[in-house]
């Protein structure tokens, strides 16, 4: 069953295509050419693909945000907050920093994104293991906690009063702006995503590290008893979740939008839930899913354009991947133990 | 007229490509004990399984009274009136014994009248072997009285054909003695059939009045009790291999102290105080033996010393060294934990039988260097370690969850009591260690216990056994209600001495 990963998650993506296929037609318009817009707007052409990419790299780290914490089973929902003050903490550090050297001011936002969003998501941690509160309960309280504290500290006392429509920080400058990869349009936030996934990977598969955490992970009276730190191990991995969730919204700042505003909630954070339960919270996995996901985005516009659909429709479509795969997922576990038996 | 009630023929059960059960036979007569004999593997679970219908067999027959059944699952095994008391209890804790056993009903109205249920169950309860209090919470009651409400059940239930699996592995003897005393009475009484599963001798020749001895999936024989001795069943058990050999304690001069507890106290999990200012000192080279109920404060003790519980006072010295179960210390003192059910306290079940045999030195060399793990190290060290240990299937790659339970026992011990690269063991706590192992195993674990003695280990061995403890132990202590009430050595002992202290009533000194 060596291509069983593969087969699985192929099923349930055409699967749902099909029953997106229905789901457009009913809505009145050619499931044939919506798919074929779907391709286009995504992966058709080189401007598309770069859309795609864009899109993808900060799925990449929130989708990072739930499978780290999923290997020690906690379910962290937490990455829309840990992105919301990322951004904050990157926009305020590189207005810090504008006299500065470019390269010192970015790497200054990039550690204190890291910072905000992984002392936010440690802090889940850190009530989890002391305190016994529910982490996915928390972390998504501190979600709405985290763009209060945004919203009024933008319309608040960090606003440009230039910023008319949309209140936001002071602009960091251009010159401090993080930079594309070649001559595309794809930002670097892109490599920071690729690089995070497989650093966190060796990690987890190579390291003593990720073995300590496989350990507190799958049964924690046996970690106690070989003498681990429970509690810091719990810390450590919930504080790398956000400080990846935080990268993205340094990303956000500091590669598209320049200033910290309302577009940090996004979605960004939500979005990398579903990309990490749809690759299983395997790190490599993450990345197709991620691309897949952002395609998904980029051909949002490209619908609505083409076809009249509405917004939405393409997270109809996000959802029905989300679920068909979950779905899949149980269906093969549960036949691999019937063909296994109570043996 | 047949006097058998259930008679199962060349039953046959393959799992992949083990064969479980191999054409094996066995005859229920009415109206008694019979036992079923075998080490652990040998197919008793599973040939009982076939009987109720949990599993389907790939060959063979069963037979009810004569006549062929065809039993496809639990449900019809039920309506033909064969109960089953499973090794795990199938309680609801959070509800009573009355709830409990109105709810085992297979068939229960919409609407279930409690008052009527509660007159018609005291009214029958009167008349079994045991009483239970109707109104008390599941959770409230202790192990031997959780046994004695799962056999109730399925006797309310009018079985005429009852299979019991291990029951008395949880019961202190005395409690074995009783459960299995009464449910003798009523095979003689009431003409009930009941099937045994055990692995202890004594309880087969005292109670049962048939055996038939199973060993790995095949009948070994069967017998009239009356006809046979230990020595003949225990021959059929395990072939020629059978040896007991005694253990070899040798004698060890005046040493030191390697692990000194003073004052401990320990709260359980609802925060009720579990342990009082325990002091105890155990010296290198002598096993000390604390003997008790369970549910006295052992548990706790365990867990406190495994670094899975905090303590609420009191302080634990390591090679005089104070110890709070870290893992450097662990290293440096030479630390060794067996506790209880090593799947939950010591294993992760969907690791690898290696990685589960390298927890205590993944973050050395050679199992890492650098930070970076050395698999292939790993892989080598649990080869050899399985061998050693016997643990099957030799395969270090299979997820430790997948191992019968005697072998996630062996490998536990394995990596515990195994190859140390030459660092000293100085302390040894080990719970229940031979808690549902069959005897050759049993044997072999105390040997290695003896062996860590002998070497100079301080063991402080915990276990509800007392046998075990007069066996292995130098001293012995008893526990009650968080307490070391009594101390002696197995020379002195008297067991119903110890049996009172056990109990609780030890005598004008104790007084709660």
């Amino acid at each position: 069953m060596a291509f069983a990963p593969f087969l699985i998650p192929l099923t349930a993506l055409a699967l749902s295509l099909l029953l997106f296929g229905g789901f457009v037609s009913l809505a009145g318009a050619n499931a044939l050419e919506v798919y074929h817009s779907i391709y286009r707007g995504a992966f058709g052409t080189w401007f598309s693909w770069q859309n795609t990419l864009v899109s993808a790299a900060p799925l990449m780290l929130t989708a990072l945000c739930t499978a780290l914490p999923a290997r020690l089973g906690l379910i962290v929902i937490g990455g829309e907050g840990a992105v919301v003050l990322g951004g904050l903490a990157a926009a305020l550090t590189g207005l810090a920093l504008i006299e500065a050297n470019p390269w010192v001011a970015l790497f200054g936002m990039a550690l204190a994104a890291m910072l905000a969003g992984g002392l936010l998501i440690g802090l889940v941690g850190w009530l989890r293991h002391s305190r016994n509160v529910n982490e996915t309960i928390s972390s998504l309280l501190f979600n709405y906690i985290s763009i209060a504290i945004l919203s009024f500290l933008v319309i608040g006392v960090l606003r440009d009063p230039e910023t008319l429509n949309k209140p936001s920080t002071h602009h960091i400058g251009e010159t401090h702006m993080l930079g594309a990869l070649g001559e595309s349009s794809i930002h670097w936030g892109f490599g920071f995503g690729l690089i995070a996934c497989l650093l966190l990977w060796i990690l987890y598969k190579r390291t003593v590290f990720g073995f300590a955490v496989d350990m507190v992970g799958g049964n924690a009276r046996a970690a106690r008893l070989s003498g681990l730190p429970v509690g810091r191990i719990v810390f450590l991995v919930c504080l790398m979740g956000g400080a990846a969730a935080g990268l993205a919204g340094m990303v956000e700042v500091a590669a598209v939008h320049g200033r910290a505003n309302t577009s940090l909630n996004a979605g960004y954070g939500y979005e990398g839930i579903l990309i990490a339960f749809a690759a299983r919270h395997h790190p490599l996995a993450i990345v197709p899913m991620a691309i897949l996901f952002g395609g998904i985005r980029a051909a949002g516009s490209l619908m609505q354009r083409d076809h009249d659909l509405p917004d939405a429709t393409s997270l109809v479509l996000q959802g029905m991947i989300f679920i068909l795969l979950l779905a899949s997922e149980a269906v093969f576990a549960h036949l691999a133990r019937k063909r296994g038996g109570a043996a | 007229m047949s006097n058998l009630a259930l008679e199962a023929i060349n039953v046959s059960k393959r799992f992949g490509e083990l064969r479980a059960l191999d054409r094996v036979s066995l005859k229920l007569a009415k109206g008694g004990i019979h036992a079923l004999l075998g080490e652990n593997g040998a197919g008793k679970s599973t040939l009982v399984k076939c009987i109720v219908g949990f599993y389907t067999p790939d060959e063979g027959e069963v037979l009810l009274g004569e006549r062929q059944q065809t039993i496809a699952n639990p449900r019809d095994a039920h309506d033909l009136g064969i109960g089953m008391v499973y090794q795990h209890f199938t309680l609801i804790p959070n509800m009573t014994v009355l709830e409990n056993l109105v709810l085992a009903r297979p068939h229960l109205p919409a609407v279930i009248d409690w008052k009527k249920e509660r007159r018609a169950i005291g009214e029958r309860m009167a008349r079994m072997p045991f009483q239970l209090p109707l109104d008390a919470s599941v959770n409230h009651l202790a192990a031997g009285e959780k046994q004695k409400l799962e056999i109730v059940k399925q006797l309310l239930l009018d079985v005429k054909v009852l299979i019991l699996d291990e029951p008395t592995s949880v019961l202190t003897p005395d409690e074995a003695d009783e459960v299995l005393g009464r449910i003798r009475d009523m095979t003689r009484e009431s003409g009930l059939s009941v099937l045994i599963i055990t692995h202890k001798f004594r309880e087969v020749m005292t109670y049962a009045d048939d055996v038939t001895v199973l060993r790995r999936g095949k009948h070994a024989g069967s017998a009239r009790v009356s006809d046979v001795d230990v020595k003949g069943l225990a021959e059929m058990m395990v072939g020629s291999e059978f040896s007991q050999t005694a253990l070899a304690r040798e004698a060890v001069a005046e040493q030191p102290v390697k692990l000194d507890i003073a004052g401990l106290s320990v709260e359980d999990d609802s925060g009720m105080s579990a342990i009082h200012a325990l002091s105890l000192k155990v010296k290198a080279g002598e096993i000390v033996g604390i003997a008790g109920v369970s549910g006295n404060g052992q548990r706790e003790l365990v867990e406190v010393l495994a670094g899975q519980r905090p303590s609420a006072g009191g302080e634990i010295r390591v090679m005089g060294e104070v110890y709070a179960g870290r893992r450097r210390d662990l290293l440096r003192h030479g630390f060794h934990c067996l506790p209880e059910e090593p799947l939950r306290n010591a294993s992760v079940a969907r690791m690898s039988v290696a990685e589960n045999l390298a927890f205590r030195r993944f973050d050395q060399a050679p199992f890492s260097v650098g930070g970076f793990l050395r698999r292939g190290a790993m892989a080598v060290a649990a080869a050899r370690a399985i061998v050693d240990f016997k643990v099957r299937p030799p395969t270090p790659d299979t997820p430790i969850g997948d191992l019968s339970g005697g072998n996630v026992q062996r490998a536990i011990l394995a990596r515990e009591l195994g190859e140390r690269q030459g660092r000293p063991m100085n302390v040894l706590v080990v719970a229940n260690p031979c808690f549902g192992l069959d005897f050759t195993a049993v044997a072999e674990i105390h040997g290695r216990i003896m062996a860590a003695r002998n070497a100079g280990a301080a063991v402080l061995l915990v276990s509800e056994d007392l046998d075990e403890i007069l066996e292995l132990s130098d001293r012995i202590h008893v526990m009650s209600a968080g307490r070391l009430v009594y101390e002696t050595t197995p020379q002195a002992a008297e067991p119903i001495v110890i049996g009172r202290h056990m109990a609780g009533h030890g005598g004008e000194n104790h007084v709660h």
